[in-house]
This record gives C-alpha cells, structure tokens and sequence, in this order.
C-alpha cells in the first residue's frame, strides 16, 4: 500500500462541485479522501497556496509517432505533456501509416505504456489512409481502445461520406470530431484570407472554408444522429452557428486552441512560420467572439492543437513551410492569459474546460477527483511568473511562437495513476 | 499647427536632396518607404542616367564587390537587367539558378543564402516565388538584399522604374492619376506601384474583375473600378498587367476572348483615353491579348523607355544599398 499526500491545496474539481482548502489523500493510485484530516503518508506534497486539480486533458495533440520521429515520439510527447500538467492526451491519427487501423491503435498503446508518463489515448481516422473516401474499421478500433474518430489535418469533403461516418459511429456512442475545412475554398492558403495576406503578398484561406463545412455537418448530424465535436474553431461565424446548433438541440461539442485566443493574423507580419497553422491566426473580431462562447459555454473544451515540426522545415518560406505549432509544455498559462487574466472565466471554469468537459466527450473515465477514480492529479501554481523558453521544453520540436512570453500560470506536479510523473 | 509646421520642414528638407542619407541596406518593398526616401532613389537613378549614354558604359561604384543573382523563378528580363546594372557599376556578378522552391533540394534558403555568404558576397538581388522570401533572406545573412519579386508580395524595382518614367514623363507625380488594369490579386508589380505612387500623391485606381482583386482592397490607398470605360478619360497614366495565362480557367475569369473584351486596352477604348496617355507595361507583353500591337508599339507606350529605366533604377538600388552597408560597417567614432 503506498500512499500520497497532497497538502493544503484549493482543492478545485468542477466534476463534484469542489472548491476548497483541504488535504487530498491518494492511496494505491485511486483518491482516498479529501478534507482536513492529519495522516502521513509515503510521500507529501506542499501545495499550499496553490491549485490542486484534476489531471489536465488535452484531447487534440499530434505526437508525429509512427512515422516522423525525428519531431516527436509517444514518450517525448508524453514528457511535453505531463511537464505542462496534462495527465491525459488525445494523440490525432495523421501519422505515417495514418491510425486507421487497430495494430496501430494497439501499437499507441503499447508506446504509450514503455514511455510510461501520461495516458495518451488513440484517436482513429473516420476513413481509411484519411483519404475522405471509405471508412475505416471503427468497430475494431474501439476494441482497441480508439476514444474518438477523426480525419483531423483535413476535412471529410465528401458529404455523403461524412453523413455515413456519423450514421456508423453511433453504434459505438464514440464522437466523430471534424477539422472543418472545405478545401475549395482555403486551398493554397497559407494564412487567413484578407487585408493582412494581400499586402504580405501570401495566399489566404478564407474563413467560410471552416465555417461551411461546420454548417453542413451539422444538416448531416441532424439527419443521420451520433455525436459530432467541431476541432480547434477559429471564428466568429463558427461560434455563432454552434451557439445556435446547440439551442436546437443539436449533440455538438466544440474545442479552441490558445493560438485562436491570443494572437491574429497581424502576426504574421513578420513572416515567421511559427505563426501559421491550421486553420489560421484570424482577426481581434474573432478573439473577442471566441472568449465569449467559452464564457457562455459554446465552446466546450480547451486544446492544444500541439503539432511538432523540425527547424528545418520551420525555417523555410512562409508560405511553403507546414502548418503547426507546439505548446503542451507551456498551454495552462496561455490559457490563463487568455481567459482568466482578461476576465473572461474563473478557475472553476478553465479547469472544467481542460477536465471534466473532455472527459465527458470522450467518454473516459477521467477529470474528476471523486473517492475511488484513478489519482491524475495536477498542482497548480497560478500565481508565479515565469518565461516560456523553448529550450527547456520536453518536447523534441522548438516551433513555438510563445518563446519569451512572461506567464503567470504552470503545473508544479503532476501526478498519474498516484505517481508523481512531473515536478518543477 | 507644430505638426503641420513640421512636416513642412522636412518637405524642405526632402527636396534639399544633399542632405539626406540613406540608410537601407536590403530593398525589400516600397510599402514601408518614405516619400523622402523614394524620391531620394528617384534622384540617384536620375544622376546615373548618362552612364548608359557614354561611350564606355562603366562606372567604379561597386568595384571589388560582388552581386549574385539568386533567381528561384525564371525571369529574363529582371535578371538581366540586374546583371547589366551590376556590371556597369564595376561589381563581380554571379549567376545562380535554383528552380522551384529550396525544399526540393533537400536545401533551404537559409542554408543557400548563408553558402553564398561564406564566399563574399555583398548583394544578393532574389527572386523568389514565395512571398517575404527575400525578408527571411535579409534577418539570416550579413549581406545586402534586394527584392528583384517575390510571390505576389512586391517588386519594388518594377515599381520605382514605373515611377521614374511617370515622373520623366510628368516631372510631378502629385495629382496624377494611374489606373492598374489586370490580375491585380496576384500581381507584385500592381503592390509595389500602389504603395510608392501613393506615398508620393498620386490616385491610383485599380480595374479588373473582382475576381481578380486583392481581398480587402477596400482597405488599400486605391480606387477600385470594374469598369475599365468608365475611368479610361481620367487617367494620365496605364499600367496594363500581364495575363497570366496559368490562372485562365481556374474560376477568376471565364475566357481569355472575355477577359480582352472588357479589360484590353486596344484602338477602341484608346479613343476614349487623354491624347497624351502614358501606356506602360511591365512586359512580356501578350500582344493581342491585354494590350493590342498597335498600342504597345505608339506614340504613347513607354514600355521601351521603362525598359532602359530599369537599368538606371537598379544601379540606383544597388548603389545605395551598397552604400548604406557601408556606413553600416564604419565603426562608430
């Protein structure tokens, strides 16, 4: 039997209605008891102070495992996270063979358990090779433990098709998440379309590609039933045709990047690739949207969108280099920056948004610190002040725009299954 | 009333040529350039205008330097221009070719430029089918560099050879009034225009389909106008674009017969224009096609003489971007 305490803490955790002051007792990997008791234990950690949390969950990562290696690995993705406070991860399957599959399903397990660190959940392409044409085996996938299906790094063009992945998915209650982008209209972009990308001289992508295709699937979801999850929105329009699905009834949730709540297109001013992604940096219109439908709860959860690359293909042209950026290692305080320092949600909330809310999307048995439910627990200093320095990341990529950027927020201890995996 | 007192000084000052020094060691666009320093080009290529005319076409201004001419896209008239700029100015010039972007090489611009560097050179003139290459070009190499077009972004010696021979034609570009007719949307020379004859007073109107205008344009220092008749009688000026045949078909414009019909400048719509039209073109031309034979080989095209203003302006360029990486290097007192 070996036991862990977590000392003097606000303990928050939104699943239970939790927000207090109190001990937290972790016994054999499960949460014991909360509340203010005197045992000792194996092993104590301070927290006074600070925020103890549910381990963190980011349902939108890119661990580049297999296939391109040299950017990132199950492990060294693992690291980022656990090192930024995440204790859960969701890793997409446009890799190199895409997940499609249940071997490879299996095989993101299997890495995941030798690194060790986090869990890192597999989510399975909607259609073989993500081609956007035949769907893949999702019934075999989620024996193999696949949490969500998705085509994520392009849209499922075809409506038909998507009509279907909807219809087949509901058989296993897993969520079909889409990267709403018809390609027609953003194809060659490499920026949002607009005043910005015509002075810089660069191809834009035009909003309507993203907020289309969320519309028409959302006819589809009506019509064909299952649970569909709009990934990373970036504008305005987006929130407000979610909003309105969701008064209608309508089984959508929603997800947005830090990069969507901080930054515009403005920045790409300077030509730098650390700035483009995909769908891209928009307009202050569009944070200003963004913030409120986190506020109102449009928008369901909060995600990373972590996507490594190497330096060198980040130190080409803007316009030829790949889309993505990484930010697992540094996420938590960017989100502060965004949502708590500009008031636009308390703690109770952000931490809802980053556990409870995907867990309940993705429907794992994770994000709550009720007696009993497995010890991923994430200490919360929020009060610190501290540089991103790319440097220092866990992570094996460095494309990261944040470098420099004075936070207030970071993870201190991390904690999966009632073992410290992560301390500042 | 101070600031206006004050801007009057520096008109003064902007004219009283000799005074101003010129700091610039790359030449990226004309957007962020100042009246003072446009005019300030303007003069230089005035002054270096009878080197062509002597009968030996020779300068020193740049000897014992070297200018490479990293072209990524195929051009033959910039580039050769460029060539003849630099060696009338007595530089070294060396020829590379690098087709399609770095990337296929397995290379990147970066590792290009900074193997360039390693053998001396001092201005790397880039044409680059990526917008900002040349800007991601000047923050990794010690080196000068100018814009010789990159993507649709700009092409700033396009654009200040279309000024001098606005303002050769003009003397004063206050007032004028340019239209710029065509693909407007993928066009560098089309920015690069609109940015250095707005900083120095003239209107400019953009024509062409919308379709082929830049999103946001109404944020741009421009008229836009769809209907090539309705302004062509105020115009002192005619920048006919270049079709780029690539984009015919894509849904831009339906038909090249379509696309003359209503935005080629041929004897018909040139009765409606002022009897002393300046028609430029930044060539090729397509003859027949956005600007009739006739037309391009009159009395009023300048296309020619931009031709030969294009040599001046480059060794203006290169001069004083040599210039300034000169002052540059000076340690200071």
């Amino acid at each position: 039997m070996t036991t862990l305490l977590i000392k003097n803490g606000r303990i928050i955790d939104p699943a239970n209605g939790v927000d207090k002051v109190a001990n937290l007792l972790v016994r054999d990997g499960k949460i014991a008891e909360i509340g203010k008791f005197s045992t000792g234990a194996d092993e104590v950690v301070d927290a006074k102070d600070k925020l103890v949390v549910p381990g963190l969950i980011d349902m939108h990562v890119h661990l580049r495992e297999p296939g391109d290696e040299e950017e990132e690995t199950i492990a060294s993705g693992a690291a980022a996270a656990v090192a930024g406070g995440f204790t859960s991860v969701v890793c997409m399957p446009n890799t190199d063979p895409a997940i499609d599959n249940e071997a490879t399903v299996d095989f993101v397990y299997r890495q995941a358990d030798r690194a060790n660190l986090a869990n890192v959940f597999a989510a399975g392409a909607v259609t073989k090779g993500r081609a956007g044409e035949e769907l893949a085996e999702m019934g075999q996938m989620v024996r193999g433990g696949a949490v969500m299906f998705t085509d994520d790094g392009s849209g499922i063009q075809n409506p038909s098709v998507m009509l279907r992945a909807l219809k087949y998915s509901s058989m296993f209650g897993r969520v079909i998440a889409q990267h709403c982008e018809e390609n027609t209209l953003s194809g060659g972009g490499c920026m949002n379309a607009g005043y910005q990308a015509s002075v810089l001289g660069l191809p834009g992508m035009n909003k309507l590609a993203e907020e289309l295709m969320l519309y028409r699937d959302i006819q589809l979801l009506k019509q064909a039933g299952g649970r569909y999850h709009a990934q990373h929105i970036s504008t305005a329009n987006s929130a407000k045709i979610i909003r309105e699905a969701k008064k209608e009834g309508v089984a959508i949730t929603a997800e947005v990047t830090p990069h969507h709540l901080l930054m515009t297109e403005e920045d790409c001013s300077g030509y730098d690739p650390n700035y483009k992604m995909n769908p891209p940096l928009r307009t202050e219109t569009d944070i200003r949207a963004l913030r409120a439908a986190v506020a109102d709860g449009t928008i369901d959860c909060l995600v990373t969108d972590h996507a490594p690359h190497l330096r060198s293909e980040k130190e080409l042209e803007f316009l030829y280099a790949p889309h993505g950026i990484v930010s697992l290692d540094c996420a938590l305080g960017l989100y502060e920056k965004a949502l708590i320092e500009t008031e636009t949600i308390d703690w109770v909330r952000l931490i809802e948004m980053m556990t409870i809310n995907p867990a309940r999307i993705l429907g794992v048995n994770k994000g709550s610190l009720g007696v009993g439910c497995d010890a991923d627990i994430t200490v919360v200093d929020h009060r610190s002040r501290w540089q991103v320095d790319v440097g220092k990341f866990a992570s094996k990529s460095r494309n990261c725009p944040y470098h420099g950027w004075e936070l207030a927020a970071r993870a201190v201890c991390t904690i999966v299954d009632g073992t410290v995996k992560y301390q500042a | 009333m101070t600031t206006k007192t004050k801007q009057g000084n520096k008109m003064k000052s902007a004219e009283k040529n000799d005074r101003f020094v010129w700091t610039r060691k790359h030449l990226l666009g004309l957007e962020d350039l100042s009246k003072q320093e446009l005019v300030h080009i303007l003069d230089t290529a005035e002054g270096f205008k009878d080197i062509s005319e002597r009968a030996i076409k020779k300068a020193p201004a740049l000897r014992g330097k070297v200018v490479v001419n990293l072209f990524f896209e195929d051009s033959t008239r910039t580039r050769n221009s460029f060539r003849l700029a630099a060696s009338r100015l007595s530089a070294d010039v060396l020829e590379f070719t690098a087709k399609g972007s770095s990337v296929s090489k397995g290379e990147t611009l970066r590792d290009t430029a900074r193997n360039l560097e390693a053998m001396g050179i001092d201005i790397v003139v880039i044409r680059h089918s990526a917008g900002g290459a040349p800007y991601l070009l000047s923050q990794c190499v010690d080196c000068c560099v100018v814009n010789a077009g990159d993507g649709f972004h700009e092409h700033p010696t396009q654009g200040l050879l279309d000024i001098f021979t606005m303002r050769e034609a003009r003397g004063d570009l206050a007032g004028m009034k340019v239209a710029i007719v065509g693909d407007i949307a993928h066009s560098r020379v089309a920015r690069s225009n609109i940015w250095g004859l707005h900083t120095l007073g003239a209107e400019v109107f953009l024509v062409g389909p919308p379709t082929l205008m830049p999103a946001g344009a109404d944020q741009l220092p421009v008229t836009v106008c769809y209907d090539f008749d309705e302004i062509i009688g105020e115009m002192d000026a005619l920048n006919m674009l270049r079709v780029q045949f690539e984009r015919i078909g894509l849904p831009t414009f339906p038909s090249v017969r379509e696309y003359s019909r209503l935005f080629a400048l041929n004897s018909e719509r040139m009765k409606r224009a002022k009897k002393d039209v300046l028609v430029m073109h930044p060539g090729p031309i397509n003859r027949g096609l956005e600007l009739e034979s006739e037309i391009a080989d009159g009395p009023n095209s300048t296309i020619l003489r931009q031709v030969t203003n294009g040599l001046t302006i480059r060794m203006a360029v290169l001069f004083l971007v040599n210039q300034a990486a000169a002052e540059k290097r000076k340690p200071e007192a």
